[in-house]
This record gives structure tokens, C-alpha cells and sequence, in this order.
């Protein structure tokens, strides 16, 4: 193991996934080390953060319809759903679904012959990626909900005077007014989930080899060198630029949602932790 | 607990199950349950004066005060609050013991930090290692109480200095006119009318502090999670009450005990929230007062 950085991050950079050195540092921690292993850690943070939202876009917006609609039949589970998940700690969610995965069968399931594995249930990537995408789910369908309660009247009796309906009248009018109202929220919403991932390796779920996340790694490094004031600020930092590119990306599609607006209406995005989570 | 328990291994049923819930053990887990609404009875008052001093410092005129304020109120939105809860403790274990070094160690020259060891000598030790462990439990508590009424005060900072700024400018006009003092405003106008705007804000807080209470598991203060785990594992026929692996059935206890919370806050501040929009120029009390007519 050489001293130089370049070697470090040769060597750490993707410590986290399974890929170079094995054996974490024991001693001589430097900076270098520090900021390499908790970036490698971030990468799986990210990877939660992304999968969870992308997949819960679609699934909150299907759960924000089933609360709007009529029927009871859609409703109810619907309303349920959001309660257990938005009343009840992530933390214990993680708990619970591990408890639950590790009692599937460890041969796997006979379904018809074939025989489907349920190992990789257990394992951080699947496991926990699916308690996140349910989570933000929720939350997210909330969001949307709301927003969908707050489409103007007015929008959807155009859309009616165009003889707009079922599929398309959603497609044109609901849905990108929807989203448009929702943005702000949705945006919080986000920079929450990223860092709620930083609870992932803290839960049930182990850390296979040691491939953990950003803090997981913080925490190696705080409790070897009982220094706490070198790894968690430097994963302040990493978080603090994960926030600043999503604000980013999520003002992108802000002004995309908001084009048709004249230049004074349009919202700005600004977070507000204390409307969210 | 009841005499009938005295040989479990002969036990069956129902009576079986009795005495399993009523060992020793299962007492420390009930009775952890008032930890966790002791953390939050704590926290709740702590983190909204720490709030209340945050937003008045972000709004003063002084520079340094302001810088101090803005800081703190921002210092949430990008850093995840776990990584607080995991810093905090540690920092203030650390500065604590720090302090006592200076006056109770010998100064020999040995470092306080080196090769990667934190170490002061016995006597500065906090809690003492002689002391009785209820003292380690209450010193873990209180660190982590601080921790989380620091992060919980940054938040509840954010809700506030949201919601002076909402008051309408008319009403602080009005009072001005009256030949009021900033001071007077501040506390006879501004704090008084802030509050139905800062509700809405401060019950979502209060249900995130519900939900970040078992991150006192990660603190190693012994809570709910703790003992669900610790009663949820194999026991084998070595213990008295031997039983499969249960965490999942403990882990669901817990849930429903967070969904009950939930669900009794929701109530309570709904109501809170009809009696604060009373009179007042928003929705809710333009809402209220058609009703009335």
C-alpha cells in the first residue's frame, strides 16, 4: 500500500461495491483515506436515493389517484398504505422488513417447478432499496395527492370544454398541473430521502464485507481514531453537494413545469424542512 | 412476578405466555417505553426554546447574531440528522471529559489524543467507572437528549423564522402606530399572532420527532428497539422460556405502539389547530367564522 493518494483512491474508490483493496486501513488514517472510503460509501447512497425515487414517481402517482378516486375500493387501501408508511419510523420499517425477509424459506420458493432464490431479498441492495421505495412512496403520494386536491377548478372545466377525458384529459391537464403544484414539496421530499439512505447500514441490514455507505464509513473512521470531528464533516460535505445538485436538477425541471407561466408567477423552489417528513 | 411462575418449564398455554410477559425482562421493556416519552416530554420544550432563540437571532439586526442564526437554520436542510445524532454525543462526551482533564489529571505530558486513543485518566472520566450504572444510563440519555434537541431546535428554527415572517406587515404597522417599541411588538404582537402560523410547521415536527425516537437505539441508550431485539432472539432451552427466533412479532409491536402515537397526535393537534385559527385572518379562521354565521 503506498502512502500517495492517487494510490488511495486507486485502491478505495470503489471499496464500497466489492472492488480493490479488501482489507480497510488499520492505521496511519489520513485525510486522503478518509475522504476516499466515506465518497466510496456515497456511491451507494446515491444508488438508494436515485432507484427509490425514480420507482416511487410512478408508484406515488398511481397511489395519489387510488386516494383521490371514488371508489372505496381504491381508496381504502390506499389510505392505509400511506398511514403505515408515513405514521411509522423508517427506521422500524427497515427492522421489520429484514425480520420478515430473513423468515422466507433460505432453499428458496417452488413456484410450479421452478425454484425462486430469496437470498438477495436480505442482502442491502434489494432489501432496503424496496423499504425505500415504499417509503418515499408514501410520502411522495401525499404530496401528489395534495397537489391533485389543489388543481385548479377552472383547469379541469376547460379540459372538459375540449371534450378532454379518462386518459388524455389526465395526461394534459391533471397531471402536469399536478406536478407543477407538487414540485416544491417533491423537491424536499427528495433531499429527505437521500438522506434518509444514510439510516440503510444503521438498521437490520448488514454490511456485507464492510461495504457500507457514506456513513457507515464516517463511523469506522470515528470510532477507530476517536476523532469524530475529521469523517463526519467531511460527510457533511458530500451530503451538502448531493443536496446542492439535486436542488439543481429538480430547479431544471421546475422552470420546465412552469414555462407556460409568465415570468413573476412562476415558484421558486426553495427547501423547507418543516413542511416535510 | 406471580408465584404460579416459579417453574416455567412446566407451564403450558396460556398461563405459559402470562409469565413469559411478565418476567423481568419484559418489565424493562415496558418501562422502556417511558424512556422514549420521557425523550420526547425533554426534547419537545428544549428544541422549540432552542428554535425560538434561532429564529430571533436570524432576525436580528446585530451581523454576527444574524450569521449565527442563518447558520443554525440552515444547517439542517443539507446534512442528514443522523449524522448529528451520531456527532453530537460523541463531541460533547469528548469536550466534557476534556474540561475535567484540565483540572482533576496530572499533567504529566501524556496527550489526550494520540495514536488514535482518546484517554484521560480515571478520575476524569465521565460518568466515573466506580459510579452505579443507573448513572451511565442517565448520562448516555442526556447526551442524546441534547443531541436530538439541537437538531429538533434547527428545525423548529426554520418553522418559526417562517412563520414571524408571515404575520401580516399590517398588524406589526397597526401596533407601531400605537407608538409601540420593537421590543413591545416583538412580544405583544409578533410572538403572540406567530403561533397559528407556525402550527402547521410544528406538528409535522412534533410527528417527525415520533418517528426519529428509535435512533436512540443507535445511541446505545437501551430503548423499545433495543429490548425488542434483545427479547425477540432465539432463546434456547438454556433460558427459561425458550422460544424461536420472535423479532418480528416484537418489531410489529413497536410499529403498532408508533402508528397509535401517530394516529392520537393527529387528533390532538388538529384540534390545537381549530383553536389557534380562532379570530384569525387566514383560511382556516375565515373558514370557522362562515361556519358560525
Amino acid at each position: 500500500m503506498s502512502d500517495s493518494c492517487t494510490q488511495i483512491i486507486a485502491d478505495y474508490a470503489f471499496r464500497s461495491l466489492g472492488y480493490g483493496e479488501r482489507l480497510l486501513p488499520r492505521t496511519d488514517f489520513t485525510l486522503c483515506h478518509e475522504f476516499t472510503l466515506i465518497g466510496s460509501g456515497l456511491i451507494w447512497n446515491i444508488y438508494f436515493g436515485t432507484l427509490a425515487l425514480l420507482f416511487g414517481f410512478f408508484f406515488a402517482t398511481g397511489l395519489a389517484l387510488a386516494k383521490a378516486a371514488p371508489s372505496a375500493v381504491l381508496r381504502r387501501p390506499a389510505e392505509l398504505f400511506i398511514f403505515v408508511f408515513r405514521g411509522s419510523p423508517l427506521f422500524i420499517q427497515f427492522f421489520l422488513a429484514y425480520e420478515l425477509l430473513v423468515m422466507l424459506p433460505k432453499a428458496g420458493i417452488d413456484v410450479f417447478g421452478i425454484t425462486i432464490e430469496t437470498a438477495w431479498t436480505t442482502k442491502a441492495w434489494a432489501g432496503a432499496l424496496f423499504v425505500l421505495f415504499l417509503n418515499t412512496s408514501a410520502y411522495s403520494a401525499e404530496i401528489f395527492y395534495g397537489a391533485l386536491q389543489s388543481v385548479p377548478k377552472g383547469d379541469i372545466e376547460a379540459a372538459d370544454a375540449y371534450g378532454l377525458t379518462g386518459w388524455s384529459k389526465f395526461r394534459r391537464v391533471l397531471w402536469p398541473t399536478m406536478l407543477r403544484l407538487a414540485w416544491p414539496s417533491y423537491t424536499n421530499e427528495a433531499i429527505f430521502l437521500f438522506h434518509a439512505t444514510t439510516l440503510v447500514y444503521f438498521s437490520g441490514f448488514p454490511a456485507f464485507q464492510q461495504r457500507g455507505d457514506a456513513l457507515y464509513y464516517a463511523k469506522f473512521f470515528a470510532d477507530k481514531t476517536f476523532n469524530p470531528f475529521i469523517p463526519y464533516p467531511i460527510t457533511a460535505f458530500y451530503f451538502i453537494l448531493v443536496t446542492l445538485t439535486l436542488i439543481g436538477l429538480f430547479g431544471i425541471i421546475n422552470r420546465r413545469l412552469n414555462r407556460h407561466l409568465p415570468g413573476q408567477h412562476r415558484p421558486k423552489l426553495r427547501i423547507r424542512p418543516q413542511i416535510i417528513r | 412476578m406471580f408465584d404460579t411462575c416459579a417453574d416455567p418449564k412446566t407451564l403450558e398455554g396460556l398461563s405459559w405466555l402470562l409469565c413469559y410477559l411478565t418476567t423481568g425482562k419484559h418489565l424493562a421493556f415496558y418501562s422502556s417505553f417511558f424512556v422514549v416519552l420521557a425523550l420526547m416530554a425533554i426534547v419537545a420544550p428544549v428544541a422549540l426554546a432552542f428554535g425560538f432563540g434561532g429564529a430571533i437571532a436570524a432576525r436580528s439586526p446585530v451581523l454576527p447574531l444574524r450569521w449565527f442564526g442563518k447558520a443554525y437554520t440552515a444547517m439542517v436542510r443539507g446534512i442528514p440528522d443522523i449524522v448529528f445524532f451520531l456527532f453530537v454525543p460523541v463531541v460533547m462526551d469528548q469536550g466534557l471529559e476534556y474540561l475535567r482533564y484540565l483540572y482533576k489529571c496530572p499533567h504529566d505530558g501524556t496527550p489526550v489524543w494520540a495514536n488514535n486513543e482518546f484517554s484521560v485518566c480515571a478520575a476524569a472520566k465521565l460518568p466515573l467507572s466506580t459510579s452505579p450504572q443507573i448513572w451511565h444510563e442517565v448520562y448516555g440519555f442526556t447526551l442524546a437528549v441534547i443531541a436530538f434537541s439541537i437538531v429538533f431546535g434547527a428545525f423548529a428554527a426554520n418553522v418559526l423564522y417562517g412563520a414571524m415572517n408571515a404575520v401580516p406587515r399590517a398588524q406589526l404597522e397597526t401596533a407601531e402606530a400605537y407608538g409601540m417599541s420593537p421590543a413591545q411588538v416583538r412580544r405583544r404582537v409578533l410572538i403572540p399572532q406567530m403561533w397559528t402560523y407556525a402550527l402547521p410547521g410544528l406538528s409535522n415536527l412534533w410527528m417527525i420527532l415520533i418517528k426519529a425516537t428509535p435512533l436512540l437505539f443507535l445511541l446505545g441508550v437501551e430503548d423499545i428497539v433495543y429490548w425488542a431485539r434483545e427479547l425477540g432472539a432465539t432463546k434456547s432451552q438454556l433460558y427459561d422460556y425458550p422460544h424461536p427466533d420472535w423479532r418480528v412479532w416484537y418489531v410489529l409491536a413497536l410499529l403498532v405502539f408508533y402508528l397509535g402515537m401517530t394516529k392520537l397526535s393527529e387528533r390532538v393537534l388538529d384540534r390545537l389547530s381549530a383553536r389557534l385559527s380562532k379570530g384569525q385572518a387566514t383560511m382556516a379562521g375565515e373558514a370557522q367564522r362562515k361556519a358560525a354565521v
